[in-house]
């Protein structure tokens, strides 16, 4: 028993010293520095402890750019993405000619580099004075005007970020609820169309109560990644975001950290444990909600 | 109202449905394309033509392969694909390696303290990436590890997630078979290789497949732990030409820079479609 012992935790052991070494370690340092006030990097010292940097950060007008970007990005993008994948699904589930193909071309966005798709879409967005691009050459077929995308007003850069996040995130959404609305027995469908149900009572009453934990999941999973929304951001405007009015949370603790205004780790530490408690906070009231809507059989 | 015309009614309602779930479905995979569309076909316009074109136009009758040659040239994008080649097989090969080893542990062996350790190691699933990334950069700059290919790698090998997931397959796999290699005077480590691999080979094929993906699309961490383009990988070597490259804005010689690096993953989507949406579906996740 005692040599099965050892060698049991030898197979664990570099799992263990890779994650002991770059996950344990930095979870608890990051408190730690969290609380550090005036650490210097170079010198490694600190002037005392206490809550200092978090006020700091939430002081920060920067901060609260960012703060107020990725709030508005979370309410436009997590609603939104959903409710299209939902009906993408839908309509992928009701046909059956041409189905895999086009399952496929939906998930290509999730091969594909953030950043490199993100200057495509920076090129069709953007109005320069040598062309006015793509999308207003789109806009000006309906006799609209034209807006300059990426260096232009707030609403039409948040419009182009939010429509570029919801494009990222869509392929993951629809192959999840693909496979949960092909999961559905099919019993419930036949009994309801015995009872000459109507289409869409049954999708309300069997479809989206079957899907319901699925489409939760989704909820809970989509409020969290568009929280840590950043490359998609650096992807359309650039690396200066704080420039470009675009920051989103986790963009302003790279920045501390490092990049222009860097060399700041306890104040990305604040504002990182930040961006969780607030994370975790908007899971908490997710979990709540979900208690009393969604079915599980 | 008589039956036929019942059911004529009926037939012309699916009907109209079916072209309504044609068409949004055909909308969105446009959408989807479209972009792709765009970059290919500007990375073959010259850079005179582009320019002079105020109005975008949406073909072109005389393409060019000048801004790949561009790209190459220009750019050290050559140098940028070399390096996130090697990060990608080093770190997966280091990632495959690390978690055989620990879901074997788990799944196959019985030792004090495992399911402590397990549960634990479950509850380290939780932690983002976000909070531990800098004291990492941290320890890898008091290490020195800027702008070294170690830097880049060791705190990219770890996958909580996927040690889990092969856990589970290992776990599926028969006690008998352990028992009568036992039998046989198998060591453990031979069993592993000759016995749990070869069945658990399509879950292996799977994270192998999704690390890939991940290495070569990540952007954060080497751009925090590398300022030295030589050590640039693809996407902080696109965002390095977006803001300094070919000296002028050259948006064809960019889309053919962007091209070259989305090829290599969307011919792996296109070989591996089905394991790649089936392993994302099972464990995946992005946004």
């Amino acid at each position: 028993m005692e040599r099965q012992s050892y060698k049991g935790w030898l197979y664990l052991l570099p799992a263990m010293l890779f994650l002991g070494a770059f996950l344990v370690y930095p979870l608890i340092d990051v408190f730690i520095y969290s609380f550090e006030e005036g650490y210097n990097s170079a010198s490694q010292t600190y002037f005392g402890v206490g809550g200092y940097n978090y006020s700091y950060v939430l002081h920060d007008p920067y901060f609260l750019q960012a703060l107020k970007n990725t709030f508005i990005l979370v309410v436009i993008t997590v609603p939104l993405s959903t409710l299209i994948a939902l009906l993408i699904s839908v309509g992928l589930s009701s046909i059956e000619k041409l189905r895999s193909l086009y399952q496929t071309v939906y998930f290509l966005p999730y091969v594909t580099n953030t950043l490199a798709v993100g200057l495509v879409f920076m090129i069709l967005f953007r109005k320069t004075p040598y062309t006015d691009g793509f999308v207003n050459l789109v806009i000006s077929w309906f006799g609209g005007k034209s807006v300059d995308f990426i260096d232009g007003p707030y609403w039409a850069k948040m419009f182009v970020l939010s429509f570029y996040t919801i494009w990222v995130v869509l392929p993951f959404k629809i192959l999840i609820l693909t496979s949960a609305l092909a999961s559905v027995r099919q019993d419930y469908y036949n009994a309801a169309k015995i009872d000459g149900t109507s289409k869409l009572r049954v999708f309300t009453r069997i479809t989206l109560p079957m899907i319901s934990p699925t489409l939760f999941y989704l909820i809970i999973t989509g409020f969290i990644g568009a929280f840590k929304a950043y490359s998609d951001a650096v992807a359309l405007f650039g690396t200066d975001l704080n420039a470009a009015q675009m920051n989103t949370i986790v963009g302003y603790v790279y920045d501390m950290l490092y990049g222009n205004g860097g060399g700041y780790p306890s104040y990305a530490s604040a504002a990182a444990i930040l961006l969780f408690a607030i994370v975790l906070t908007i899971t908490c009231i997710n979990l709540l909600v979900s208690k009393k809507y969604v079915h599980y059989e | 109202m008589n039956y036929d015309s019942i059911e004529k009614s009926a037939r012309i309602r699916r009907r109209v449905t079916r072209v309504i779930v044609y068409t949004l479905l055909t909308f969105w995979a446009v959408m989807v394309l479209f972009p792709f569309y765009w970059m290919l076909l500007t990375s073959v316009k010259s850079y005179s033509a582009y320019s002079s074109e105020f109005v975008p136009k949406l073909y072109t009758l005389s393409p060019t392969l000048q801004n790949y040659r561009d790209a190459f040239t220009a750019v050290p994008l050559a140098q940028y694909f070399v390096n996130t080649v090697i990060f990608t097989v080093v770190t997966t090969a280091l990632m495959v390696f690390v978690t055989v080893l620990a879901a074997f542990g788990f799944a196959r062996l019985n030792f004090k303290g495992k399911d402590l350790a397990f549960t634990i190691f479950l509850s380290l699933m939780m932690i983002p990436n976000e909070l531990v990334i800098i004291t990492n950069f941290v320890t890898v700059t008091n290490l020195d590890l800027r702008n070294t290919f170690l830097g880049l790698i060791l705190p990219s090998v770890t996958s909580v997630f996927y040690i889990y997931l092969l856990r589970e397959n290992f776990a599926q796999v028969p006690d008998e078979l352990y028992y009568a290699a036992k039998v046989d005077g198998t060591s453990d480590f031979k069993y592993l290789f000759k016995v749990m691999i070869p069945i658990c080979r399509p879950t292996i094929i799977t994270i192998t497949i999704l690390k890939v993906i991940e290495c070569w699309n990540s952007y954060v961490w080497p751009r925090l732990i590398t300022d030295d383009q030589a050590y640039f990988l693809v996407s902080n070597g696109i965002q390095e030409i977006r803001e300094n490259g070919f000296g002028r804005e050259n948006i064809p010689a960019m889309m053919a820079a962007v091209v070259v690096i989305s090829v290599p993953l969307i011919v792996l989507f296109l070989i591996f479609h089905k394991k790649i949406m089936a392993g994302v579906a099972r464990g995946g996740t992005k946004g």
